[in-house]
């Protein structure tokens, strides 16, 4: 059922999944006047390659065994998750609302206990990677076919867990070990590599003994062709896909904001904005 | 600068009195012969005393037989954890995790994930200091069912601060949700272990490994998770104790016989949470000092839990003690050197309770 939809003929493209994606964040940032936006539209279209070309699962059933795990280890990036948790349809449309106020189910940072489809509590930065580690240790003990896809970000490149995670993988042969980075360049403190310096990437996880690709994290079509051959390669490594994005695509005047780890956006600015992506929509 | 914890050889003698000198005899005293310093995997067991080999590794592969979501993962410490045995039993279900402490932890939970259980074994100084963000974020906020079972519990090794974990129950009681047992003897590993395995939910447990003391098989006892148990009654004294520190209690109160001094022990293996109500049923019992007896510093471990549960009741018993490991890195040495110097031997604990009264 569910995990069929995107190959039906009707089906909205990537384009506009990841069109929508960027919309219901912004309306959970303008409910909220706050939240990691610059992050979200900056992440949607790997979230709508994931959620809507790679990922098998059952709206209906986000812990259906047969579905492939998707760990969102940047708990700060809850937003985008739930973004793509509402146009997946794991998660009610109308909870769009409730986004950061109490008693909701979509809290401001990623929680496994909160909400359907969520399957860890991310946040402390460099976690997702070691237990994804787990998880395809566990899927394997099972004989499962699934995969377990790590969204984690340029700045847990930072964490030792990831490097230790990252050998781990590699030592077990985990072939069904996604790993995607969302590079944008930009931490708490400033620009990444000047907060510690982490390339050459694709030749560290080379050497590590991961099948690296990278790629423009904003570009769909690109993509998907590396989801594919993450996916098809027969050799047992894990996978890495390196994506670089820039920070609030999709809405210019965001997009030329001087950059922050933390985009500040006024009140009155998150109707521009829904404006803004509006106009530049790829029907 | 750094502190120099001991002067070079042919330095000044401390003078007499001066407190961790070795070389600080008396004049006209002959030398001792000191002893030298107990390999990592060193007995407790007093010459002469009946042991159990690899309790708990012996225990997890009867638990596992019928249960095949039980695994074992270490961190390059499967032999000096007990876990070996498990290993030998099931290869295919142990998991070496490499030296990678944080990555192991996180690697479980991700395990219990799937619904596996896996036991996870390493030093309690690497759990407690190195991966608790892990072990908090990665197992037990989530509830995972993990079970983390650490060697070389407060001082059980004479290797100096970098593998004495005397801290570690102070670190993991702040912790919410974490289930907290410290065995005293053979027969309460391989009864705690079904227990824990039982357990729905994250568990902590304090692991005595190699030839294990065995001593609680001649008392009534069993292991029940979060219940504490009366091994020994008497009317001076009760001690509360978790841990071998409950074996050096009843080799106290054995002592203290000597002088009619009579002692009651409550054992109380599962620290968090703690049997409360067998706690103060006991301290109510009027005329009584309680002492409280740990392997562990005298912050925020079974000491101090203790005394919460006892003024947050109202109840002041006669008095309140507690023998513990000082706040301090502790010094390298011979472990009977050490539980001597630092007063949690069976004759240390029966001079100071005796002093007590």
């Amino acid at each position: 059922m569910g995990e069929r939809t995107t190959t039906l003929a009707n089906a909205p493209s990537l384009e506009e999944r990841a069109w929508r994606i960027r919309r219901n964040a912004l309306r959970m940032g303008e409910v909220q006047g706050q939240g990691y936006i610059a992050q979200a539209l900056g992440v949607a279209d790997v979230l709508a390659v994931s959620y809507f070309h790679a990922l098998r699962y059952r709206p209906e059933d986000p812990e259906w065994e047969g579905r492939d795990r998707f760990l969102l280890s940047i708990g700060h990036y809850a937003i985008a998750l739930y973004a793509a948790l509402i146009e997946a349809g794991i998660v009610p449309a109308d909870e769009l609302e409730t986004y950061g106020s109490d008693d909701s189910r979509l809290p401001m940072s990623a929680m496994a206990a909160y909400t359907p489809g969520m399957e860890i509590s991310g946040g402390s930065l460099g976690i997702g990677l070691g237990i994804a580690v787990g998880m395809c240790l566990g899927l394997k003990r099972k004989g499962s076919d699934r995969f377990v896809y790590n969204l984690m970000s340029d700045g847990e490149l930072g964490e030792g867990p990831t490097w230790e995670a990252a050998a781990s993988a590699a030592h077990w042969k985990l072939g069904n070990l996604i790993c995607l980075v969302d590079v944008n360049r930009m931490q708490a403190d400033g620009p990444s590599p000047d907060v510690l310096n982490f390339e050459p990437l694709p030749a560290k996880w080379e050497a590590f003994g991961w099948y690296a690709q990278r790629v423009d994290g904003n570009d769909i079509g690109a993509l998907v062709k590396a989801f594919d051959a993450a996916r098809a390669l027969e050799e047992p490594k894990p996978r890495i896909i390196i994506c670089d994005t820039r920070m609030a695509k999709g809405v210019p005047f965001l997009e030329a904001r001087e950059k922050s780890h933390f985009i500040r956006v006024e009140q009155h600015e998150w109707a521009q904005a829904l404006e803004a992506l509006d106009a530049g929509r790829q029907a | 600068m750094k502190r120099m914890k001991r002067p070079p050889p042919g330095a000044q003698a401390p003078t007499p009195g001066e407190q961790g000198g070795e070389g600080g005899q008396l004049p006209g005293q002959t030398p001792k012969k000191r002893l030298t310093t107990s390999a990592m995997i060193a007995s407790l067991a007093s010459e002469g005393q009946r042991t159990k080999p690899a309790p708990f590794g012996h225990a997890l592969v009867e638990a596992a037989k019928n249960r095949p979501e039980i695994v074992g993962m270490t961190a390059d410490l499967g032999k000096y954890t007990d876990l070996h045995i498990f290993g030998r039993a099931f290869p295919d279900r142990h998991y070496q995790m490499g030296m990678a402490e944080q990555n192991l932890m996180l690697a479980a939970g991700g395990m219990a994930h799937e619904g596996f259980v896996p036991f996870v074994t390493t030093y309690a100084v690497f759990a407690s200091r190195r991966t608790y963000d892990f072990i908090s974020q990665g197992i037990v906020e989530e509830g995972l069912n993990v079970k983390i079972c650490c060697a070389l519990p407060g001082l059980t090794t004479g290797y100096g601060p970098s593998h004495q974990a005397t801290e570690d129950v102070a670190i993991f009681r702040g912790m919410p949700d974490l289930t907290i047992v410290d065995p005293c003897d053979a027969l309460d590993i391989e009864q705690a272990t079904p227990a824990i395995a039982a357990h729905d939910g994250p568990v902590y447990m304090r692991l005595l490994r190699g030839n294990v003391p065995l001593v609680l098989d001649e008392y009534d006892y069993r292991f029940e998770l979060g219940k504490a148990k009366l091994v020994r009654d008497g009317m001076d004294a009760l001690v509360i104790s978790s841990g071998f520190m409950t074996m050096r209690a009843l080799e106290a109160a054995k002592l203290l016989e000597a002088d009619r001094v009579s002692l009651a022990v409550l054992h109380s293996p599962t620290i968090k949470p703690l049997d409360e109500e067998a706690i103060l049923r006991e301290a109510r019992r009027a005329g009584r000092m309680v002492v409280v007896a740990e392997n562990h510093s005298v912050i925020g471990g079974l000491g101090e839990a203790v005394a919460g549960t006892l003024l947050r009741a109202g109840v002041a018993p006669a008095a309140f003690r507690q023998v513990a490991l000082p706040d301090e890195f502790l010094d390298a040495g011979a472990l009977p050197t050490l539980h001597d110097r630092y007063g949690i031997s069976a004759e240390a604990m029966a001079r100071s309770i005796k002093s007590w009264l």
